[in-house]
């Protein structure tokens, strides 16, 4: 784990940060979690339009299921209280289900999408959920090695997701 | 303006600390030890943990430890005198059913004061800063008048226009319904009130624990007072009432003190289950959001339109997990503003003014003009929200400050300055509460330099744009 820190901090050093975009929360449907859908005009060059839409769409899903009212919502919330809150103790929540299956569905979108194009999605979470953080990496060296550049960064961004996925 | 020289940075001293709003008072050679502490250790906010970030509550907590006691001792007396007279006379089941709504009671308000509430995390210097950019695009960068006006931003849900407020001291725009608590200095989700009993704000994360409390503590102060009379009357019929009273004194005190909670504790219960039924908040409900009085369009957005689904999200809807992290480990490789450069000395008496936040420094970018030609220094941002406060010693030469009464207040756009002569020395003490950033840097007469409009400096030194 430390080596792949090391890894992913050296490459920070040779791919700098330009700069980071923030997608916003959309709170048109009230105060359940939405991201904006709007493209980022920062992100134009970097990545289509469509994947990056995807995405945010994919996440908004994600969030509305695990914010989602309902029988199986009810039952779990009733159960909680019978036994006075405790079975949280042995037990996870379904909303930590899904933002388990978030944060590994933003790792694998990293992998395979964002981190080929140099860009670096952030989870949510760990920013309060206001916002989803996208670093957008330039690469220092000359186009020469930016390809290798960005091939050792998608492998060593993924091992730094992993390990802050593992956390 | 002569360029800034050695000679007169040495005669200013600064107190500029700066931070990043997970590790204050952080230097760089202290990071790896700092990668082993734990984020509710640097927590911005003022709240006290226990157990090692397991438990959170409010800086004050007395009130919280006089409910507790007011419980335990009403509950325990009610168990060791009056129980077993009614076990025997009456039915067994009389403590049963009372120890089961005191363990409820005492469980959700444990429960209530020891979770978060929904508490907000203070944003990132790089998402401050992006939010300040967008500001200002929005607005225009020099505003008419001397206060810039203050920054909201509308959205409308489910047909209803909300305004989302900017939060000086978390950096963010609010999420509808959420509000900042002056008492425990964060923002909270859904905030409902910030309850000295408990010792914790209310707010999403808690409220239902907060509502079973109250409605519990309600059953079992009606169920205590009930039987402690029962006890006594029947005492009363084979003793005479004197006697009775004699013979278990413990059942006055409860009495008592079960007259006196009953009244708030079932009337906020009652309260409680009408903003529930409506899906208000406290806060909304006392400043009146939602009421027909605004006007004949208003109404609660939120509301989900039937008194039962109402109650059903609000007692047993999903709860969202904790946002602040308490017990993760800060990493090393966070985003961390630009290191303070060489020259900032720190002062003493602002460690010891515990209530002034500690200012952030945001990064220095170029490409934000700060409309100064000369070329300076050093230059720093200061966010807005933050307190900029130095001292300038010895500047002896210039003798205008002496004849200006003070304090000495002045407001230039977006800066609000306080002027203090320190007493028996020849220091001024420079307090500032910014509304905007401003781009301080060094300048030799006065020591800084702000970008915007400043009338201060026509007086007392020179201007720098």
């Amino acid at each position: 784990m430390a080596t792949e820190v090391h890894n992913l901090q050296e490459l920070r050093r040779s791919a700098s940060l330009a700069t980071k975009v923030f997608i916003q929360r959309d709170y048109s449907d009230g105060t359940i979690c939405q991201f904006q859908t709007k493209f980022p005009p920062e992100l134009d060059s970097r990545i289509e339009r469509q994947l990056f839409e995807e995405t945010v769409k994919t996440l908004n899903g994600f969030y509305a299921e695990a914010e989602k009212i309902g029988g199986s919502s009810y039952l779990e919330g009733c159960l909680a209280c019978a036994t006075a809150y405790f079975i949280f103790l042995c037990t996870e929540t379904h909303y930590e289900k899904v933002l388990k299956k978030i944060s590994r569905y933003i790792q694998e979108q990293n992998e395979k999408v964002f981190a080929p194009r140099g860009l670096l999605l952030t989870d949510p979470v760990e920013r309060g959920m206001r916002v989803i953080e996208i670093a957008i990496y330039e690469d220092r060296c000359s186009s020469g090695s930016s390809s290798s550049g960005s091939s050792s960064g998608s492998g060593s961004s993924s091992a730094g997701g992993g390990g802050a996925g593992a956390r | 303006m002569p360029p800034g020289g050695g000679g007169p940075m040495k005669d200013c001293e600064y107190s500029q600390i700066s931070t990043h709003s997970s590790s204050p008072m952080e230097s760089p050679h202290k990071k790896k030890k700092i990668a082993a502490r734990r984020k509710w250790e640097v927590f911005p906010g003022r709240n006290k943990f226990f157990c090692n970030g397991r438990i959170m509550m409010a800086r004050q907590t007395g009130v919280f430890y006089l409910t507790l006691i007011l419980i335990l001792v009403t509950s325990g007396l009610f168990f060791a005198f009056d129980c077993p007279y009614l076990a025997v006379n009456i039915t067994p089941a009389i403590p049963v059913v009372g120890g089961i709504l005191f363990f409820f009671v005492m469980g959700t308000l444990l429960r209530t004061s020891f979770s978060d509430p929904g508490v907000l995390p203070r944003a990132t210097p790089d998402e401050a800063a992006d939010l300040e950019r967008q500001i200002d695009i929005a607005n225009g960068t020099s505003s008419g008048g001397y206060r810039p006006p203050p920054r909201t931003k509308e959205v409308t849900i489910n047909g209803q226009t909300v305004k989302l407020k900017y939060c000086f001291t978390c950096k963010i725009f609010r999420p509808p319904r959420a509000s900042h608590c002056s008492l425990c200095d964060n923002c909270v989700e859904r905030f409902d009130h910030h309850c000295p009993w408990v010792g914790n704000c209310v707010g999403k994360r808690n409220y239902r624990f907060f509502y079973m409390f109250i409605l519990s503590l309600s059953f079992l102060t009606v169920f205590i007072f009930a039987f402690v009379i029962t006890h006594v009357i029947l005492r009363s019929q084979q003793t005479g009432f004197l006697n009775a009273l004699k013979d278990s004194p413990a059942s006055v005190l409860e009495a008592v003190v079960c007259f006196f909670s009953v009244w708030s504790i079932v009337g906020l219960s009652g309260f409680h289950t009408y903003l529930i039924s409506s899906n208000q908040t406290t806060n909304e409900d006392i400043k009146g959001s939602w009421s027909n009085k605004r006007g004949k369009e208003n109404y609660n957005p939120y509301s989900y339109g039937n008194i039962f689904t109402n109650c059903c999200v609000a007692l047993c809807g999903p709860i969202s997990p904790s946002l602040i992290d308490r017990r993760g480990y800060i990493q090393p490789d966070t985003p961390q503003p630009a290191a303070p450069s060489n020259g900032i000395t720190m002062y003493g008496a602002t460690q010891s003014q515990s209530d002034m936040r500690k200012p952030n420094c945001l990064q220095a970018s170029p490409e934000h003009a700060c409309g100064m030609g000369t070329p300076l220094k050093s230059r720093k941002w200061w966010g807005a929200g933050n307190v900029l406060q130095w001292t300038s010693a010895a500047i002896a030469p210039n003798p205008e400050p002496q004849s200006l009464s003070f304090p000495r207040y002045l407001e230039a756009s977006g800066l609000f300055l306080c002027l203090k002569k320190l007493p028996a020395s020849e220091e001024f003490k420079f307090h500032t509460h910014l509304l905007v950033n401003v781009c301080v840097a060094e300048s030799p007469t006065w020591g800084f330099c702000v970008t915007q409009r400043n009338w201060l400096g026509d007086r007392l030194g020179e201007p720098c744009c």
